[in-house]
């Protein structure tokens, strides 16, 4: 074991956390940066090395680079207290003691169970356009996108441009709430050339409203689709089926670290300051809003992690409001329709890590007793997946968190057991 | 990025792209099952970002490594998980 010394540690290397890091490590604060991707950016601005990106994440990651802050592949396992992070990095695990800890950890896709998606060929919305960055080849291959939220417009145009045939992009809200949403985006040039050019891209894809995934088909991998539009089931043939209901906020370590949240979201003030003192936190994980909110509140949070006193929050309290006002506004137009929870099936798995199928849980149970009894959310995720999927069928809290965050190998940890404590670097 | 590089799949050496990660690479050659579940079912990457474990396999003698978060490289030896 190594003992690590920072000003402020940064969690997650998105837009959120690049900005914090690059803010407070350019007022002079030595500065952590982790993120467990190989490369920062997050999931908005995941890239392959000389991939191109988008001038704005061009000039961050600049930023973050002359800054002088440290960027490290590793995964935060646990927080035994708010200054000390037990942080693995790729396979060495270290303490690190920090005065300041932002929490820049995004969101994740709420992925809600229908029968078949355990099929290969079946993913998430964002989790196909990950894969598609990483490398996967689309050319060709016949794709079925279902999800709400801007996020289906970019994913549609990127699988479009690398070949794919996309069949159709099935949007779970109903036309009117998108159409009103569509007008005051009108008010935001950027958002709505953005939306015009991906859609221009995917031309040739049907899109619906009012539309979700009844079920998937397949042997070993996925082959049709079953779809819902606006009440009417149809069946397609395709390969692949990228599937979410939006995104939820990312608040594992949150947890872990007592910090307090609002719905779904971590709790901040306007400084992004969260309930326990010397955590910030800023970007998705505090509510999903966007990438330019999310910059905006990595200023702020590494400012004032920094130590400056509120300055930065100050100056930038007009659009941070504006930026909360679109997360509303999201919401608001994406609320979940209910037949996405009533699509589900006994036989639907629900918990994919121990393989527990929806007819086992009793949704009189409480979550703690469905834990006890058929092992959901216990396996490996953690309950990441599903923990999310119970709160939207059964209501459930979101699942109490437990070290490891996720487990690092096993000589990760003997070398954790036998090494001497050896002395602090930075 | 540039040319390719030969992992080893179950033992069997396989060409891959450069700089593609585990997860796409192993898509790309039509190994979908990554994984099975209790009932045989074959599993396969769903979060693609490191969150479902769902494509987690043994890389280089490290069982439950998450295929979508390394980049393959030179003589990589890949154990699907049964």
């Amino acid at each position: 074991m190594r003992r690590r010394r920072h000003d402020v540690v940064v969690v997650g290397a998105g837009p959120a956390g690049l900005s914090a890091a690059a803010t407070a490590a350019s007022m002079g604060r030595s500065v952590l940066l982790l993120d467990q991707a190989p490369r920062p950016g997050g999931q908005i601005w995941r890239h392959r090395a000389g991939a191109s990106l988008p001038a704005r994440a061009r000039h961050l990651l600049d930023r973050v680079r002359e800054s002088g802050a440290v960027h490290a592949v590793a995964t935060v396992v646990d927080a035994p207290a708010p200054d000390t992070l037990m942080v693995d990095f790729g396979g060495r695990v270290d303490l690190v003691h920090t005065a300041a800890v932002v929490l820049a950890t995004g969101a994740v896709e709420r992925l809600l169970p229908f029968p078949g998606w355990t099929l290969p060929g079946v993913t998430g919305v964002g989790g196909l356009q990950a894969l598609l960055k990483g490398g996967l080849q689309v050319r060709g291959r016949r794709i079925v996108l279902a999800g709400t939220g801007p996020l289906l417009y970019p994913v549609a145009a990127s699988l479009a441009t690398a070949g794919a045939r996309v069949l159709a992009v099935l949007e779970q809200a109903p036309f009117s709430a998108v159409a009103k949403f569509g007008t005051r985006a009108l008010r935001d040039p950027h958002r709505f050339v953005d939306a015009v050019r991906w859609r221009a891209t995917a031309w040739r894809s049907a899109w619906h409203h009012d539309a979700w995934v009844v079920r998937a088909e397949g042997g070993e991998r996925l082959e049709a689709v079953t779809i819902s539009v606006g009440g009417r089931e149809r069946r397609i043939a395709c390969d692949w089926l990228g599937a979410a209901a939006g995104l939820v906020p990312r608040t594992e370590l949150a947890r872990l670290l007592g910090c307090a949240l609002e719905g779904e979201a971590i709790a901040v003030d306007a400084t992004q300051a969260t309930s326990i003192p010397g955590i910030w936190a800023a970007g998705e994980c505090t509510g999903v809003k966007g990438d330019a909110a999310a910059v905006l509140e990595g200023e702020i949070a590494g400012a004032t992690a920094a130590g400056d006193g509120g300055g930065m929050a100050s100056r930038h309290a007009v659009a941070r409001g504006q930026g909360i006002a679109f997360g509303r506004q999201l919401a608001d137009t994406f609320a979940l329709q209910p037949a996405l929870r009533t699509r589900v099936t006994p036989e639907a798995m629900l918990c994919r890590c121990e393989d527990v199928r929806v007819g086992a849980i009793d949704p009189a149970w409480t979550a703690r007793q469905a834990k006890l009894w058929t092992r959901v959310g216990m396996g490996v995720c953690q309950g990441t997946v599903c923990g999310v999927a119970c709160t939207a069928l059964y209501g459930w809290e979101p699942p109490q968190v437990r070290p490891p965050l996720a487990a690092p190998p096993l000589a990760a940890w003997a070398r954790w057991l036998t090494d001497v404590d050896s002395p602090t670097e930075s | 990025m540039s040319g390719d590089v030969t992992i080893h799949l179950d033992g069997v050496p396989r060409r891959v792209p450069a700089g593609v990660t585990l997860a796409a690479a192993l898509c790309n050659l039509e190994h979908l099952a990554f994984r099975r579940d209790l009932g045989g079912g074959p599993r396969a990457p769903l979060c693609g970002m490191g969150t479902c474990f769902e494509c987690r396999l043994s890389v280089d003698g490290v069982a439950g490594t998450r295929a979508c978060l390394i980049e393959v490289h030179e003589g990589m030896r890949v154990e699907l998980t049964r």
